[in-house]
């Protein structure tokens, strides 16, 4: 028994407590959706068509660990496809220049839309502008930004080891999906592990209370917004990676799918409470439905309006859960 | 008499803490039953269940001799279940009578009938003496008339038991009176009540019988007539309450804090005073004296626009709260909710928060260490819950408040300021929290208290400091100073010595 708690502490740090049934439940929705598929879909529950599904949601998970961390202070950021653009083009452009390695066009690229986070915040912590105004202006900020510096036109990339990124594997596992465990459990750990994690948390249920508990809180939302946009930046490059180009118009409304995931994975919209678990969860239902709808051959449009009653039945459940 | 309510064996637990435990409560007909607990000890909850607001785990309504189930808040009024709340909600932009008949007006055909609804509302008004006309916009009353508005309008819907919690506590001592002829005139009318107060003196003026709760736990039902205040309050708190204050006269030490002339423009202006390791310095005075503004100025909320503070006689400079924790003060906020707690949050992260900040343990959280500091601290200042995981929100307010005092220990302070550190909790949890600041004090801490009630300033200061209008009125000391003294200063801002 003792052993058992200690275990459990281990796991997770930050509580468990909290919605531990919510947290089931979500996990109970993900199973089922995969039984129910593995019995109409032969194709389903096939090594390949798992990769398959891993692969394809890499990228919305990884934009959903960074917002997962931006909604539990209390935010929410709008700009990050803009910020996937913008970090894509300098990193395309950078390999095409041939001059440079891919890490420096990773890096280049990511500092980039670091740093687009980090104003976003600090227009928020500093200027008191509300994360949604903020953000929506750094959006079409964002997305100017990379047409301005295309001239509005996709840069080809032929780097092999930039197509790596998003196109390769090691042994049977896309490396997108290596990528985006690491990124999960390094998240894991700093939101679980360290003060700055625990901080997250504190600001996102009361501000004024951190504050007087000798948090710098502004501090706390900028890197938020910095990890966050460094983040969307990494998935921007992935997408690139993958498609063999940096497209001033790529990451069009992936803050809606990241939001989503969000959500469904039981984080409140006003900070303090949800967990790293509940988004990688909500990730998993929302790839394995669009995987699931795709095999049995369910129209695009079908798809978006059974997607938004997930969300929608998702919402229910937690203002049910929160009741009690 | 006739039996109207009958409440048995009610069981209720939120997050695994019994907040009920088997309570019963018996009200007849055309009494005022008096409810009577500490905070804390199931009163809100049994009334919640009572409107439908909390269903129970375990128990039995019975509703004038029928078995009920009441689910929702809309069973309640069905039932002729009407509560009035410590926080009213008429709407404020609708007149007398159309609050009254919210919901029912009287009509003809699909028409409103205005006519009948405001020759009913003038009758419901004579019956109960309320001057004013069915036209008048609710916003322009006074908080006792929308409260006896509330009253009447849970009449007219036919409420066959009245619930009140604290109806007095926005009242003047006029309107009490007025109350007071209402609940008469309901009792006249057969119509029992449900009165929640801690006013002592209301339920023995008021009330026919009162039934005691403590720590979910029915404690007994008894004739007011039979009672005192004593036995009611040593049933409320399971133990009598001699030594309330318990301050011990330490001899202090070497000065720790000295505020030099603080000032912040157009709030308080030339604030200097020191303290001693080991003293109590209270600081009285009426609301919006300022007291609480030097105290934010001073933990770095606010700016101050001069003056200087000086902790063990050096000067420290304090730009935000991180620099006041880092040399040494702790501030327990008057405002728990808003200041003090992050309420959605475990009571073990809320504990270390303060302190985190200052730890020299570098970036990272160690799981283990914190459940040790925490279990260590919890011991000592006696917090009633289940585990340290637990969020905030489900503690009563007395545990809430040892949280946060619990936090600023943590943080190792040389100067603690308390800002009505027993605000809105009960007696048992205020005593401990007297007890906790006098063993603080008694290890060497420095502590300023911020209270408006008189009995506390008295019981627990060395020193006591008056503010009125942003300024120091005046200073006391001495074991024969009376609450007159203090009030005359904090009202006249005579300046005495």
């Amino acid at each position: 028994m003792r052993n058992e708690l200690a275990f459990k502490r281990k796991l997770a740090p930050g509580g468990l407590s909290e919605g531990m049934l919510r947290k089931y439940g979500l996990i109970l929705i993900l199973l089922l959706a995969v039984v129910v598929l593995s019995i109409v879909s032969d194709t389903f529950l096939t090594f390949t068509n798992l990769m398959n599904v891993l692969r394809q949601v890499s990228i919305n998970g990884i934009l959903a660990v960074g917002m997962t961390l931006v909604i539990l202070t209390g935010g929410i950021d709008l700009s990050i496809g803009s910020l996937m653009a913008v970090s894509a083009v300098i990193a395309a452009s950078t390999v095409s220049d041939s001059s440079g390695a891919t890490i420096l066009a990773l890096v280049l690229g990511m500092l980039a839309s670091g740093f687009l986070g980090g104003v976003s915040g600090t227009m928020s912590a500093k200027l008191r502008v509300a994360p949604f105004v903020a953000t929506l202006a750094m959006m079409t900020i964002g997305r100017g930004i990379a047409l301005l510096y295309t001239n509005g036109r996709p840069i080809i990339v032929d780097s092999p080891s930039f197509k790596y990124l998003g196109q390769g594997y090691v042994g049977p596992i896309p490396v997108p999906v290596l990528i985006f465990v690491v990124i999960a459990a390094l998240v894991a750990v700093l939101l679980y592990r360290t003060k700055f994690g625990r901080y997250i948390f504190a600001v996102g249920g009361n501000e004024n209370a951190s504050r007087v508990s000798g948090i710098r809180v502004d501090r706390i939302k900028i890197g938020v917004y910095a990890i966050n946009g460094l983040l969307s930046g990494l998935a921007g490059i992935l997408l690139a990676s993958r498609i063999s180009s940096g497209q001033p118009n790529s990451g069009i409304g992936y803050e809606l799918d990241a939001i989503a995931a969000v959500v469904i994975g039981g984080t409140s919209l006003f900070g303090g409470r949800g967990s790293l678990l509940g988004t990688i969860v909500g990730v998993l239902i929302i790839g394995v439905i669009n995987n699931g709808l795709n095999l049995l051959d369910v129209s695009s449009y079908w798809q978006q309006i059974i997607k938004g009653v997930i969300i929608a039945g998702a919402v229910i459940l937690d203002q049910r859960a929160k009741r009690d | 008499m006739e039996t109207v309510l009958a409440m048995n064996g009610i069981t209720k637990s939120f997050f695994g803490v019994k907040a009920l435990d088997g309570a019963s409560l018996e009200v007849r007909r055309g009494e005022v039953h008096a409810l009577m607990g500490e905070n804390g000890a199931g009163k809100s909850t049994l009334m919640k269940i009572l409107t439908g607001l909390v269903t129970p785990d375990e128990g039995s309504i019975e509703l004038f001799g029928e078995r009920v189930s009441i689910a929702t808040p809309q069973d309640a009024l069905r039932l002729g279940i009407a509560m009035i709340h410590q926080e009213l909600n008429p709407i404020p932009d609708m007149t007398v009578a159309e609050n009254i008949y919210l919901g029912r007006e009287p009509t003809r055909g699909p028409f409103l009938n205005r006519k009948q609804l405001h020759r009913q509302t003038r009758e419901l008004l004579e019956r109960f003496d309320f001057h004013a006309a069915p036209e008048t916009r609710v916003g322009s009353l006074s908080v006792a008339q929308k409260q006896m508005l509330e009253i009447i309008k849970a009449v007219s819907a036919e409420a066959r038991l009245i619930i009140m919690d604290e109806p007095t506590s926005a009242l003047s001592d006029g309107e009490v009176k007025t109350l007071f002829q209402t609940i008469r005139a309901l009792k006249g009318q057969g119509v029992p009540i449900i009165y929640i107060s801690h006013r002592m003196e209301e339920i023995f003026s008021m009330t026919d019988r009162a039934t005691v709760l403590r720590d979910g736990q029915y404690i007994g039902t008894a004739d007011i007539a039979a009672l005192d205040a004593d036995r009611l309050i040593a049933m409320m708190v399971g133990r009598p309450l001699e030594a309330i204050y318990p301050k011990e006269r330490i001899e202090p030490g070497e000065v720790v804090f000295e505020a030099n002339g603080l000032s912040r423009k157009t709030v308080f202006d030339d604030i200097t005073f020191r303290v001693r390791k080991g003293e109590i310095l209270g600081i009285a005075g009426l609301m919006g004296a300022g007291r609480s503004e030097v105290a934010r100025a001073i933990f770095g909320i606010d700016r101050l626009s001069g003056g200087e503070i000086r902790i063990d006689g050096r000067p420290v400079a304090v730009r935000h709260p991180a620099d006041a924790i880092r040399h040494g003060i702790a501030l327990v906020t008057e405002d728990r909710k808003e200041m003090g707690l992050v309420l959605c949050r475990p009571i073990r992260e809320n504990m270390t928060l303060a302190s985190l900040p200052i730890d020299a343990k570098g970036a990272f959280v160690s799981g283990r260490s914190e459940a040790g500091t925490v279990r260590g601290l919890t011991d000592k200042i006696r917090i009633k819950m289940r585990d340290v995981n637990q969020p905030v929100q489900s503690l009563s307010g007395g545990n809430q408040q040892k949280v946060v005092l619990a936090k600023w220990l943590l943080t190792k302070p040389k100067v603690l300021i308390l800002d009505e550190p027993t605000r809105g909790i009960d007696v048992g949890a205020k005593a401990e929290i007297y007890r906790l600041m006098s063993e603080l004090a008694k290890e060497g801490l420095a502590i300023i208290m911020i209270s408006s009630e008189l009995p506390e300033i008295l019981g627990m200061s060395d020193r006591v400091l008056v503010m009125a209008h942003g300024r120091i009125q005046g200073e006391f000391e001495g074991a024969h100073l009376t609450q007159e003294q203090i009030l005359a200063c904090a009202i006249g801002g005579s300046h005495s010595a």
